[in-house]
């Protein structure tokens, strides 16, 4: 039993040890806009960036320090009357397109914009051949 | 015909295996690279993050002179790990700055009089501001600035002594 709790303590210890500064979060961080408009626009850009500390949630989820200052940047930025395309443009500029949920058409990403289309065609394709088969 | 399409099971079987195992045997890379590499620094002004240490503004980096620019807290474990090596890249001449993430001055304070301190400037960057405007994700990262103010080079995460001859001659070639 007293193993147990040392374990945990260490474990919590290390745990808090390693991630996270003293400072409170920043700004912006956790308290929307003033502007419910501007609010909902910060909102909606903040749940497809990606936390860069936690990589598999948007900036809106992640309880991450950093995730918190790119939210506070965020609202920073819509507040000061940029556009979410804008802000999301020089997020992307430093990150590249890794940092956005909503990827950019190109070369690259093709493939992933297109191949649901394509595999939805070759299946009305085998489906239709299938029908016509069974009639005749 | 049909009897070769028996196969196609297997095929796709085996395909699907070769793609997982690969994974397995070589994980994918989950660094974040910045895309500021080969571009000019972002303009910043910072103020200093302790006392008796200027503050650090992105002038000080179109000087002429390839200066290593050290991102770090001193609530970052790793950064312990990564002083020593910072120390000796001081010794072999390489000008450093820093910018601190998050901190304050007595912890900056304590966490350089334990560690050593290699920096000529430390800029207090409080919400992480700069640290996003460079494209970096996390401490300790450090950047190669060549003397004209564009980014060189990325190191992501801790220098590790067998890379230090690396940086040397990374901000030698930065001329």
């Amino acid at each position: 039993m007293r193993v147990w709790l040392a374990l945990a303590a260490t474990g919590l210890l290390a745990g808090s040890a390693l991630a996270d500064s003293n400072l409170p979060p920043a700004r912006y961080a956790d308290t929307a806009l003033p502007d419910p408009a501007q609010e909902a626009q910060a909102k909606a850009l903040m749940e497809t960036l990606r936390c860069l500390v936690c990589q598999g949630q948007s900036i809106a989820d992640s309880d991450a320090e950093m995730a918190g200052d790119m939210r506070s940047l965020v609202r920073t930025r819509i507040a000061a009357g940029e556009s979410p395309a804008d802000v999301r443009r020089w997020l992307v500029q430093r990150y590249g397109d890794y940092v956005t949920y909503d990827p950019p058409l190109n070369a690259l990403t093709a493939p992933l914009w297109i191949a649901p289309i394509a595999l939805l065609l070759v299946g009305g394709w085998i489906a239709a051949r299938n029908f016509r088969r069974r009639r005749s | 015909m049909k009897r070769a399409l028996v196969w196609l099971p297997l095929g796709a079987f085996a395909l699907l295996f070769a793609v997982v195992a690969s994974g397995l045997v070589k994980p994918a890379d989950r660094t974040v690279h910045s895309a500021m590499i080969d571009k000019p620094l972002p303009t910043f002004s910072l103020p200093a993050a302790v006392p008796g240490k200027p503050g650090l503004g992105s002038a000080m980096f179109h000087q002429g002179q390839p200066r290593l620019l050290n991102i770090f807290a001193s609530w970052c474990i790793p950064c312990i790990a990564e002083a020593p090596q910072l120390m000796r890249l001081r010794a072999a001449g390489v000008p450093i700055d820093a910018i601190a993430i998050r901190d304050t001055a007595p912890a900056l304070q304590d966490f350089l009089r334990r560690n050593g301190d290699p920096y000529e400037r430390i800029g207090s960057d409080r919400d992480s501001s700069v640290q996003l405007a460079l494209g970096s994700s996390g401490v300790p990262e450090s950047f190669v600035i060549d003397g004209q103010g564009r980014i060189v080079l990325q190191h992501v995460g801790d220098i590790r002594p067998e890379e230090v001859a690396d940086i040397v001659a990374a901000v030698r070639n930065a001329r």
